[in-house]
């Protein structure tokens, strides 16, 4: 098995309204030195082992779990825990 | 003439839909199930509002992946129209047949009540019972209405006169006041605000009855010979 | 944590374990004499939950019985999900109030979302389509970071459940008040419609049948809730976090529309939704209503965690579960159903005719208790109550009255307290129109809803003024039910019957006692007389602190019927040179007014008085006058008086008025007296209506130049821009909650 984390967060120069929200509330709470925060989605999957996973990975992420328009994805590929 | 509701599990203006189709404009219409699709015998199709799979992942993204929007593509490329409004523009903006995505409103926050909206484009199929640059009112109802796409699509979408509805004052961020856009071939329209639930004086705008009626008079013209 | 199943019936016993489940030792030992022997971990923790005040009302039952039930058309009082009312050509309207308070002060968000969650799925287990949400929530005042963080948190959970669900919220009402500090209130009301030939029970008849599990996986989410929401909130309290339930309104759309067809099958025979003490209350409720029992076995459950105990199983109180008996032999009928709307439907288990509750695990019997023990036999407590030294002090003093300068800078100051100012903060996030039925939106007396395919509507509301209760319950009792009354009558409905969210303090105090007690028993009072039967309701109690008492806050939640589309009424002035009147008596009456909060920072005194006969009267009138097509506008006077309640009729239209008062300005314009009408009308109608109400006082007329002008003795008291004061009156809760700490 295989362990995909998926990091996917919106484009930059693509307003992120709630990374803003959330830089102001840190610097409410003091944490001035905050210069900027984004806003995304993390995922995990766990992916049987075969030929061409990360191609795979990269399907899944360009057709349904990021939206190109709008968003940018990474992602790593670990070797999972044996089941 | 005979309206297609699809129905995707979350969706919730879906008999709001069928009875603006069926009750307001006097047309048959079906609730069709996303499973059950076979959309060969209606002349048009309507995408509700709601939450299609809880709006999980992305608005719409989940829907779009469903076989009913394989057969509406293929209804698209036939000319049928295709209306989406709410979750339906965000499936069809998630589909493909229209360009461009939603982002969450600007202020973070859902919000419900009537806007006011300028018709762009009175010429499509949509709207030819507006006037051009007629001012209605219309109810939104989103979280995630703030449409975006880059400044090539937004020229483009200019340059053909895609723009349908404008808001008068932007409720939530959308790139150049949109708030429904229509492709290039003209039978696909996507629009944030609900006609559907302006279709009677008591429900407090009939401004969204036009929509329903310029369809009808329109498939009237093309396929209803002595109409 | 009490979560393993290894601890011996001896060592429960011995080491007094039932009490960190919240049962008693006179509850244990009575336990022990039903069952015959000690009660096993997961027996034990079963009766704990029943036997919550949450789920067997132990406490205030002898209250509750004092309240009138039955009407001419009520079709289903309280034990079931929801009440229900007949409106006539077969179809009814179901509704029910119910609260998530403990849960929304320790998470918000989920808290209030899985109060909205449950409370329609009381009313679709009845077999009837949600159509509207209204909610009644009180909070702390909006200066500390902590309030607001549950205030925007709870206002986000009811928009993001009933959004997604499709179920528009309506109406409701918010009020801020130091009490709640860090015991708020969210209380949600669901208000459904039926055909008649669909009512569903939630009952376990006929032997042999089987019971369906449907929706939601169990996990180990909420367990001990039931018994959470019957505890003191403490500081510990948010470490009990683990017990918060999580909300998926996306499977409780597809319940919805999976349980709509079911109810249509032959195969069904009872339905209910599993909510506070989960699997536990649905199984042997249902099973003690139908005179049966039930044999379920735990490894059928659909688990969403590995190695569940029959203790968690049976105690979670995890979301979007409905619990089905369904004729032997049709179960495929039904799970199909399920199936087509992606859910799970499994077979658990049977009715036996041995009326015991009996659970399967493992092979293992894991609990076997006689079922009616746990619906009925639950000790019923007649708590000591206390007059409380507050109130015989306030008795005794004299009559507040206020001293006010300049009235125009008190009108300006009263419109920008969060109790009077505009909610659109709230209500805007919340769908209000899916359904397309919601004739008046959020922001009137009442919401109005057409009932489609025929010429009626219904009007709901819900009110609760605590700061009147708080002074004097008996009195206040009434006022709530009259208030919500004059809702209804105000947008042209006849009031129907009413559903009772109670939330008060620790019942152990015997001045928290006596609070109950006493609202109780005004609410009696006003529901006989107004004809408004109570047929569904909620108690939660122990709403404290840190020691301190919330307010009682009895809410009412009331539906009416408007006969005619004719009839609906809006709340606001409608058009130039319509005539304003006043229907009712104004008094020197400022004991818990908005005023003595604004002046004094606190509420003492006597409530205002309230006649019932007159109360009934006025609203006869005023309902008459509608009917009668008289009536341009109508809006009770409350928070605020009179000047309050002029200026909310001017906003949504933006119009001005011009009108002249006499006597002592204060108390015409801010004083709170009850039974009190501010309402417009045509002048060719103004004939009319004085011979229908003839002692309206005339205070003026409508104006298209959009000032508020307020005469008194020839000098100009109030004169100011509409605008400004719509400004201010909106603008007020959205830069309470901007501002920093």
């Amino acid at each position: 098995m295989k362990k995909v984390k998926i990091y996917i967060t919106l484009k930059q120069g693509v307003l992120d309204p709630q990374g803003k929200a959330v830089q102001d509330s840190l610097q409410t709470l003091g944490y001035d030195g905050v210069k900027e925060a984004r806003v995304g989605k993390y995922m995990e999957l766990t992916v049987e082992d075969g030929e061409n996973v990360e191609k795979k990975v990269e399907d899944m992420c360009a057709k349904l779990l990021a939206n190109p328009v709008i968003e940018d994805y990474e992602y790593t590929i670990e070797e999972g825990v044996t089941q | 003439m005979k309206f297609a509701v699809i129905v995707f599990p979350g969706s919730n203006c879906d008999r709001d839909m069928y009875y603006a189709a069926k009750d307001a404009l006097g047309e048959e219409a079906e609730l069709v199930w996303y499973q059950d699709a076979d959309l060969a015998e209606y002349d048009a199709i309507l995408l509700p509002g709601g939450f299609s799979y809880g709006d999980y992942l992305r608005s719409g993204a989940i829907a779009s992946t469903s076989h009913v929007v394989a057969e509406i593509k293929k209804q698209a490329k036939k000319g049928v129209p295709i209306l989406g409004v709410c979750n339906g523009f965000q499936i069809l903006l998630e589909s493909g047949l229209l360009p461009g995505a939603m982002l969450r409103n600007q202020k973070l926050k859902f919000m419900c009540h009537y806007q006011e909206l300028i018709v762009e484009n009175n010429k499509t199929m949509f709207t030819t019972a507006y006037q051009d640059k007629e001012s209605i009112s219309l109810p939104i109802a989103h979280g995630e209405g703030n449409y975006y796409c880059d400044q090539e699509t937004l020229k483009e979408l200019q340059a053909n006169n895609q723009i349908v509805f404008t808001y008068a004052d932007n409720p939530n961020g959308s790139i150049s006041d949109i708030a429904g856009i229509i492709n290039k071939e003209g039978n696909v329209l996507g629009m944030m605000p609900h006609p559907e639930r302006a279709v009677e004086d008591i429900l407090g705008s009939a401004d969204g009855l036009k929509l329903f009626q310029s369809v009808l008079n329109n498939w009237r013209e093309a396929y209803v010979t002595n109409a | 944590m009490l979560q393993t199943p290894e601890i011996s019936p001896e060592k429960i016993e011995t080491d007094a374990l039932y009490k960190d489940m919240g049962v008693t030792d006179e509850e244990y030992q009575l336990i022990k004499k039903i069952m015959g022997r000690r009660p096993n971990f997961t027996e034990t923790g079963i009766f704990s939950v029943m036997w919550s005040e949450h789920c067997s009302y132990k406490n205030s039952k002898p209250l509750l019985r004092k309240f009138p039930t039955k009407g001419e058309h009520v079709l289903q009082g309280p034990g079931e999900g929801a009440g229900i009312v007949d409106i006539g050509d077969g179809q009814a309207v179901v509704f029910k109030v119910e609260s998530h308070n403990h849960p929304s002060a320790v998470e918000p968000y989920q808290g209030a979302a899985t109060g909205v969650g449950g409370i329609i799925r009381d009313v679709f287990s009845m077999g009837a389509r949600p159509i509207a949400i209204l909610n009644s929530l009180r909070f702390g005042n909006l200066t500390s970071g902590r309030v607001k963080y549950l205030f925007e948190g709870v206002v986000d959970g009811i928009a993001g459940y009933g959004n997604c669900v499709g179920v528009p919220t309506v109406g409701g009402e918010v009020q801020f008040d130091n009490s709640y500090e860090g015991n708020p209130l969210v209380n949600a009301m669901c208000v459904g419609i039926i055909d008649q030939k669909d009512i569903q029970k939630g009952i376990a008849a006929g032997v042999g049948n089987t019971v369906i599990y449907a929706g939601a996986r169990t996990g180990r989410d909420g367990i001990h809730g039931a018994t959470f929401a019957s505890e003191d909130l403490s500081e510990e309290s948010e470490s009990k976090r683990p017990s918060v339930q999580v909300g998926d309104p996306f499977m409780e759309k597809l319940l919805i529309e999976a349980c709509l067809e079911v109810i249509h099958e032959d195969a069904l025979v009872g339905i209910q939704d599993m909510g506070a003490a989960g699997l536990t209350s649905s199984a042997s409720e249902m099973a003690s209503k139908a005179g049966t029992g039930m044999e379920m076995d735990l490894d059928l459950v659909p688990q969403r965690e590995l190695n569940m105990t029959p203790y968690e199983l049976m105690l979670s109180e995890s979301q979007e579960r409905m619990l089905l008996v369904v004729k032997q032999g049709q179960e495929q009928e039904i799970i199909d159903v399920f199936k087509k709307f992606g859910l799970e439907a499994v077979a658990v288990g049977r009715v036996t005719d041995d009326k015991r509750f009996r659970l399967l695990h493992k092979g293992e019997v894991a609990a076997d208790i006689p079922v009616d023990s746990l619906a009925e036999d639950a000790p019923v407590y007649h708590k000591p109550s206390k007059v409380p030294a507050y109130f015989e002090e306030f008795q005794q003093m004299e009559d507040y009255y206020p001293v006010v300068k300049n009235h125009s800078e008190v009108l300006k100051t009263l419109l920008q307290q969060p109790t009077i100012a505009s909610k659109e903060w709230v209500y805007d996030q919340y769908d209000s129109m899916v359904q397309t039925n919601t004739v008046i939106t959020p922001g009137s007396d009442a919401a109005v809803l057409r009932v489609r395919g025929t010429n009626k509507a219904l009007a709901m509301t819900t009110d609760c003024n605590s700061r009147y209760i708080y002074l004097d319950p008996a009195t206040g009792g009434k006022i709530a039910v009259a208030e919500a009354a004059r809702n209804i009558v105000c947008s042209g409905g006849k009031p129907l019957a009413l559903t009772d969210g109670l939330n008060f303090g620790n019942p152990e105090k015997p001045e928290n006692f006596w609070q109950m007690e006493k609202s109780v028993e005004g609410m009696s009072d006003a529901s006989l007389k107004l004809n408004t039967p109570v047929i569904s309701g909620n108690v939660s109690l122990y709403n404290e602190s840190n020691g301190q008492s919330i307010f009682p806050t009895p809410v009412v939640g009331m539906v009416g019927l408007i006969e005619s589309l004719d009839h609906i009424t809006p709340s606001f002035f409608q058009q130039a040179g319509d005539a304003i009147y006043l229907i009712g008596d104004t008094k020197a009456e400022f004991g818990g007014s908005e005023l003595q909060n604004v002046l004094e920072n606190k509420y003492f005194g006597k409530a205002p008085a309230i006649d019932l006969d007159i109360e009934e009267k006025r609203q006869n009138q005023l309902l008459k006058a509608i009917q009668s097509g008289v009536i341009a506008s109508a809006h009770d006077l409350a928070e605020g008086g009179l000047a309050v309640a002029l200026a909310e009729s001017l906003f949504d239209k933006e119009l001005g008025c011009e009108i002249k008062v006499d006597g002592d300005l204060t108390v015409k314009l801010f004083s709170e007296s009850q039974s009190r009408f501010l309402v417009s009308v045509k002048p060719e109608h103004q004939d009319a209506f004085e011979k229908l109400v003839e002692d309206a006082n005339y205070l003026g007329k409508v104006t298209d130049y959009t000032d508020i002008k307020v005469e008194s003795s020839g000098e100009l008291v109030v004169d100011e821009p509409v605008k400004n004061l719509k400004a201010l009156w909106k603008g007020a809760i959205p830069c309470l909650l901007k501002s920093k700490d």
